[in-house]
């Protein structure tokens, strides 16, 4: 039984690693990429999808994509989202994904294992038709590293679609295949029985349970295989050889109840009841929630009654009734409880799902059902399937309501921001008027002077480099040559000399040193120039602060409204479906104990006529004896 | 009685063989419609989960003040990280203990990101401790510090953390 679990747990939590697995962080160049296979990597599919969903729409909103670091990934991200999808069982939009691909520019191995994935997906979704078209479309060369896979995979297609010959053909042709071992041949020795060839079919199933490994699944498939053969042997009344076959299957796998309860009618169907009754014997001490435990509590007494110990088998006979029982009642408690809601909770605890050996702690909750009876319905694809959705949309609740929460806080913020910024901002943008005013201005004045140059590097102008000193001495000059005017001949010549100097004197200094003035002017104009560079730089980092300052309260209340209305209504949706699939899951529970309940009944009904008939036989049979003494 | 119990017997075999016949009464056409149902929330919810990050991104972290720091973990690492210690500006801004899975994934080659948060263009001192096993058992504590440029738009910083060999650099920067 605790292998039985062991494979539940296995099989509810495999999903899909392989799918984040095969890509690796060789040469990672997109951040964002790696950033989603870390929660790929560990199954958090949710926020793998996200991220990465995101990550492509940018990409390919861009007007030049080669330039984006996604660039060198994208035919992977394209790969990965979709596995991702499928993995979180979006089956649609991964089928989207997948397609994209496979019509995309890429190369031929890449194509090829897109579709090999989406006929994957195809036969995963019971669709074996579109799985055949799909698989049709491979051309060329396919990846090494999927060949056999794929063959694999076209063989089910084959026998899903009828196609026996094809689909033995390819098994036949991949039995051979290492990470195939015992997978292929059992097909193969499936697909021959539905063709009609018992015989090839019988002899594949019989070498397929004789394989030597030591790989967990082969080793499974092998017993599989032994009981299915062996099953169909006793079916057919060869006792003789189904007890061989049956007795190849391992006494701790999870095939081992079916297997010592057909080995012991092997037995019995040769009138072999004492021989019966070592593996029936075996049975009947196991966990008595099993069915084949079950029968085996009516087949160990039926054994002795065969081998006329009729008081021996009347009393294990009310031992079986006493089991039988009490089981009933414990699933009568367990029905009351799924219907109570308590599976479902139960199936919905956190600690639950951290905890691989889920299962195993499920049955030890207080009044949680007996799942030892939904094992097998729990192991089927269909609940497994519906468990999942219903737990994805109690996530799904609780990232609803979180962001709401989110939402709420967004909002404050917004209204913090805005009540610290409006009351600031006029003043602000007055001081910055003034300010910017005033900068245009010397703008202005610094463009002219520049031009002023430049012209002066084609026609010097001396006169234009005059310190302010020889501006004011030369206009004093030109005042007192007015004044010599004015006068006529009273002004002595000395003085005429004198201010004649003077004005020689200041056109010798203003003409002689023009070269060092204008070189001077220019490094002054190249200095001014980078003051103007960081006051650009400070006049924008101010106007990107200003802008910072509007957009971080203004601009968000249509999308924080848009958000809550999706979010309502996403919360509504969700809230009608977990009811649906609650409910579905509990049907199931429900149908499943019920159904055991009554076979259960079924059975107590046998043992109580089977209880009275062994009385009457050892009284007859004592009876006889006495008679005969 | 025995024609009975075998018939009995065989047909709950066949029923154990061909595994999950059980929930027929859930039909099968109900439980696809469901499945169809719920996919389709999902991909609502996903939506609304990317125009939600980029409202926090926008609203939060605008691009002239973000600063995102990843770690990741050199290929072929061996030694057990336990936790990552980040100091922006001499201020602890991200401590995170490592799970096992979460190990995995950076082993694997993903990308943590681990702190997210906004800063002033211009230089900042950044300070990387990580807290770890060496393959060999034996604890190891290491730290590095560095100084990160913030210009406008926003700084990706990476925090590659490497082996714990003699001589070899524990922690270095990557722009991404």
């Amino acid at each position: 039984m605790s292998r039985l679990i062991l494979i539940l747990v296995c099989l509810l939590f495999a999903t899909s690693s392989l799918a984040a697995n095969t890509y690796t962080s060789n040469g990672l160049k997109d951040v964002y990429f790696g950033e989603a296979l870390y929660h790929a990597f560990q199954g958090d599919w949710f926020q793998a999808v996200a991220r990465l969903d995101t990550e492509l729409g940018q990409y390919r909103g861009l007007d030049e994509p080669a330039l984006d670091t996604l660039y060198y990934h994208v035919n992977h991200a394209e790969f990965a989202v979709g596995d991702f999808e499928l993995a979180y069982r979006m089956h649609h939009r991964a089928g989207r994904a997948i397609t994209a691909v496979i019509e995309g520019n890429v190369e031929e191995p890449v194509r090829n294992e897109a579709i090999y994935r989406l006929a994957r997906l195809y036969f995963q979704k019971d669709q074996p038709e579109n799985a055949l078209h799909a698989l049709e479309r491979i051309r060329g060369t396919v990846p090494a590293r999927i060949r056999d896979d794929l063959e694999f995979l076209r063989g089910q297609i084959f026998m899903a679609n009828g196609r026996l010959k094809e689909a033995t053909r390819i098994f036949y042709d991949v039995q051979n295949a290492k990470s195939l071992e015992g997978f292929a041949s059992y097909n193969l020795g499936i697909a021959l029985l539905k063709e009609g060839k018992e015989q090839d079919g019988r002899e594949s199933l019989d070498r397929t349970g004789q394989i030597l490994s030591d790989s967990p699944s082969t080793l499974a498939i092998k017993d599989k295989s032994n009981l299915v053969l062996g099953y169909k042997l006793l079916d057919e009344n060869a006792g003789e050889n189904a007890k061989l076959v049956l007795e190849r299957v391992r006494l701790s796998g999870p095939f081992s109840n079916r297997a010592l309860l057909g080995s012991g009618w092997a037995d019995a169907s040769q009138g072999l009841f004492e021989r019966a009754l070592v593996p029936w014997s075996i049975l009947a001490e196991r966990e008595v929630t099993d069915p084949a435990v079950q029968e085996a509590l009516l087949a160990v007494p039926y054994a002795y009654g065969k081998l006329n110990v009729h008081g021996r088998a009347a009393v294990m006979y009310g031992k079986a009734l006493e089991s039988f029982g009490k089981e009933v009642d414990k699933l009568g408690a367990s029905i009351t409880s799924v219907r109570e809601g308590k599976f479902l909770q139960a199936l919905a605890r956190e600690e639950l799902k951290q905890d691989s050996d889920w299962v195993v702690k499920l049955r030890n909750l207080p009044e949680a059902p007996e799942t030892y009876y939904l094992l097998e319905l729990m192991a089927s694809h269909d609940f497994q399937e519906s468990l999942k959705n219903y737990l994805d949309l109690d996530e799904l609740q609780k990232k609803l309501a979180t962001w709401e929460g989110d939402l709420d806080a967004f909002e404050d913020i917004i209204q913090q921001r805005r009540a610290y910024f409006e009351p600031l901002l006029p003043e602000i943008d007055r001081a910055f008027r003034q300010l910017d005013s005033q900068m245009r201005l010397r703008l202005e004045q610094r463009d002219r002077i520049e031009k002023r140059l430049n012209a002066m590097l084609v026609a010097p102008r001396p006169d234009y480099l005059a310190t302010a000193e020889e501006r004011i001495a030369t206009e004093k000059i030109g005042r007192l040559e007015q004044a010599l005017v004015a006068k006529g001949g009273t002004v002595t010549d000395e003085i005429k000399d004198r201010i004649s100097r003077l004005r020689g004197v200041l056109v010798w200094n203003i003409e002689t040193e023009y070269d060092q003035r204008l070189t001077d002017t220019f490094k002054n104009h190249r200095d001014l120039n980078e003051v103007v560079d960081r006051l650009k730089k400070q006049y924008n980092a101010f106007v990107r602060t200003r802008l910072a300052a509007t957009q971080s309260y203004e601009g968000y209340d249509d999308v924080i409204r848009r958000q809550r209305n999706l979010i309502a209504s996403a919360q509504e949706k969700v809230k009608v479906l977990i009811a649906r699939q609650g409910n579905m899951l509990e049907t199931m529970a429900v149908n499943e104990l019920t159904k055991r309940r009554e076979r259960l009944e079924q059975f107590q009904i046998t043992a109580r006529f089977a209880i009275a008939d062994s009385y009457d036989r050892a009284t007859k049979a004592q009876t006889e004896k006495s008679g005969g003494k | 009685m025995f024609k009975f119990l075998r018939r009995f017997i065989l047909s709950i075999a066949m029923l154990m063989l061909s595994f999950p016949a059980y929930a027929q009464e859930a039909s099968k056409e109900q439980i696809k419609g469901l499945d169809e149902q719920v996919q389709e929330i999902k991909a609502d919810v996903l939506a609304i989960a990317a125009e939600l990050n980029r409202l926090e991104e926008k609203l939060l972290y605008p691009s002239d003040t973000q600063i995102a720091i990843f770690v990741s973990v050199a290929e072929g690492e061996k030694y057990r990280l336990d936790a990552v210690d980040i100091e922006l500006d001499g201020k602890s801004v991200a401590h995170h203990l490592y799970t096992f899975k979460e190990l995995e994934a950076l082993k694997k080659g993903g990308v943590q990101r681990i702190y997210v948060g906004n800063v002033r263009t211009g230089g900042h001192a950044l300070k990387v401790t990580v807290i770890g096993k060496s393959e060999g058992g034996s604890d190891f504590q290491k730290g590095e510090s560095f100084t990160i440029t913030k210009n406008i738009g926003p700084k990706l910083v990476g925090v590659v953390l490497a082996g714990t060999g003699i001589g070899s650099k524990t922690i270095t920067l990557k722009d991404w």
